[in-house]
């Protein structure tokens, strides 16, 4: 969104399309309504700068370079560009255990998604589990909104945490944000060396047991929020061809990709949280308009975000017990039912694929490729069109649909 | 501008807030999602439209994405039953 702003603000012709219903992504999904929100500043500039926004449009394809195709619920679009901005977002990792298919298993942005967007939360008890200050947010938020959290199960070490903590010192956002989290957070149990082993429950979560400290509890609760750190969503730079290393879109100081006339900015490029993704977007739109000035004053912010970025990395990194929490027969592939035992067998993701399905369903291995990648130290390999499923009137209709031209595109999307 | 929205699920009306989600709906009804291939009842996981768990058919269409999709004054959503 901040690269069409800079774009459009200096006369470029630009189309933002994003498969959320609003703007804004996953960090500021909800905030715009609120007029005092940075997400509010930029939408309205977004407007003023006479940008054209299409909202719940999902990216599938680009059949040749400039040209790509998406769809809505109800429609096919194709859209062309001279030059594009992919700020595609992450998702997070889902680490597979006993019972965590269970209705009510949510991600820790998921809950915090599914509450913005309407799901009662007061009164209800959340366990929340995982890894990274994402679990610190959320619980804040959730307790903002009424709900009761029992605990926050932190997979890292407190040494690990610790080293982590020294380093806040370099970020003023990061403590000013600590320090408001901590009031809402003050009777809430932050427990390291902890993670989920099982949840129970019949139509829904109804307990959860945890690992902490060497011995098991168990929990009753009504929600299990859990998630393992993000993953780039690198699905769509993949697919263009752009260069990818250690699952993140290889770019120069100036955002531009391998690709010609594409450009990266956020999270694609390697997890680093919002501040990171504010300049590296400024920068990608600055570029892309051709403000190579003004995209260079922002690089001391962008390298400084990045810093912090790398030591979130080190202090959170995902300890090998979790690669045990799966049973033989825990469900690892959600879309097609595949099972531990059954994956196993395998000594590649192209393998277990074309054996099993695992990774063939609806999500394409969005879900099971992060946790394959970790229990069995995997490589999913390349993507192939339409990256999402896609209607077949979709793909009847395409010659028939009228094109919509923009000289630069800004991509946020999965 | 309604503040409020009247959609079915499955048949059943049920009243969300302006701005809420098909998810929303789907759960505030009781109900799971969809039923997996070995017949689990399934509900949303990711929130933000990667994991493909909150499928259901709105209006008539199949596979549409609940949680990013805003809910409609007398939408018909049918889910896996």
């Amino acid at each position: 969104m901040v690269a069409a702003v800079r774009a459009a603000e200096a006369g470029v012709h630009v189309g933002i399309v994003d498969c959320n219903a609003n703007l804004g992504g996953q960090i500021w999904r909800g905030e715009a309504k609120h007029e005092w929100t940075r997400a509010a500043g930029w939408i309205s500039r977004l407007r003023t700068a006479g940008a054209t926004i299409l909202c719940a449009l999902t990216v599938f394809h680009q059949p040749e370079t400039g040209i790509l195709l998406a769809e809505t619920n109800d429609s096919v679009h194709v859209l062309s560009y001279t030059k594009l901005v992919l700020a595609t977002g992450a998702r997070e990792r889902f680490l597979p255990f006993p019972g965590w298919t269970l209705p009510n298993v949510t991600g820790v942005g998921g809950l915090q998604a599914l509450v913005k967007s309407g799901l009662p939360i007061r009164g209800k008890r959340v366990v929340i589990a995982g890894t990274g200050p994402l679990l610190l947010a959320v619980a804040a938020y959730l307790r903002e909104h009424g709900a009761e959290i029992p605990i926050i199960c932190e997979q890292a070490s407190w040494s690990s945490l610790a080293r982590f903590g020294v380093t806040l010192f370099g970020q003023p956002a990061k403590i000013a944000q600590g320090l408001r989290l901590t009031g809402q957070l003050a009777r809430v149990k932050f427990a390291p060396n902890s993670w989920p082993v099982a949840v129970h429950g019949k139509a829904a979560v109804e307990a959860v047991m945890i690992s902490r400290q060497g011995r098991t509890e168990t929990i009753p609760c009504d929600y299990l929020a859990c998630g393992f750190h993000l993953v780039p969503n690198i699905e769509l730079p993949l697919l263009l061809g752009c260069e990818i290393q250690r699952g993140c879109v290889q770019v120069d100081d100036f955002q531009r990709t391998t690709v010609r006339e594409v450009l990266c900015a956020g999270e694609p490029t390697g997890i680093g949280g919002i501040e990171l993704s504010l300049a590296e977007g400024q920068i990608a739109g600055l570029v892309a308009s051709g403000q190579m000035t003004a995209a260079k004053e922002l690089f001391g912010q962008r390298n400084r975000a990045r810093h912090f970025a790398r030591t979130l990395d080190r202090a959170f990194r995902l300890r090998s017990e979790l690669r045990r929490l799966p049973s033989p027969d825990t469900i690892v592939c959600r879309c097609e039912d595949i099972r531990y035992s059954r994956l196993s067998q395998h000594t590649s993701w192209r393998s277990a694929k074309l054996h099993t399905r695992c990774g063939m369903g609806p999500c394409q291995g969005r879900v099971c490729g992060p946790a394959s990648e970790f229990l069995f130290k995997w490589n999913p390999d390349s993507v192939r069109p339409p990256i999402f499923p896609v209607r077949v009137e979709s793909l009847v209709a395409l010659s028939s649909e009228p094109e919509l031209e923009c000289s630069e595109v800004s991509g946020g999307h999965k | 501008m309604l503040s409020e929205i009247v959609v079915t699920v499955n048949g059943v009306p049920v009243t969300v807030p302006s701005g809420a989600t098909v998810t929303t709906a789907i759960l505030l009804a009781g109900k799971a999602c969809r039923i997996s291939v070995s017949g689990e009842p399934r509900g949303p996981l990711c929130g933000m439209g990667t994991c493909f768990e909150c499928r259901v058919a709105i209006n008539g269409k199949p596979h549409c994405l609940s949680c990013q999709t805003l809910c409609q004054q007398g939408m018909e959503v049918r889910t896996d039953e």
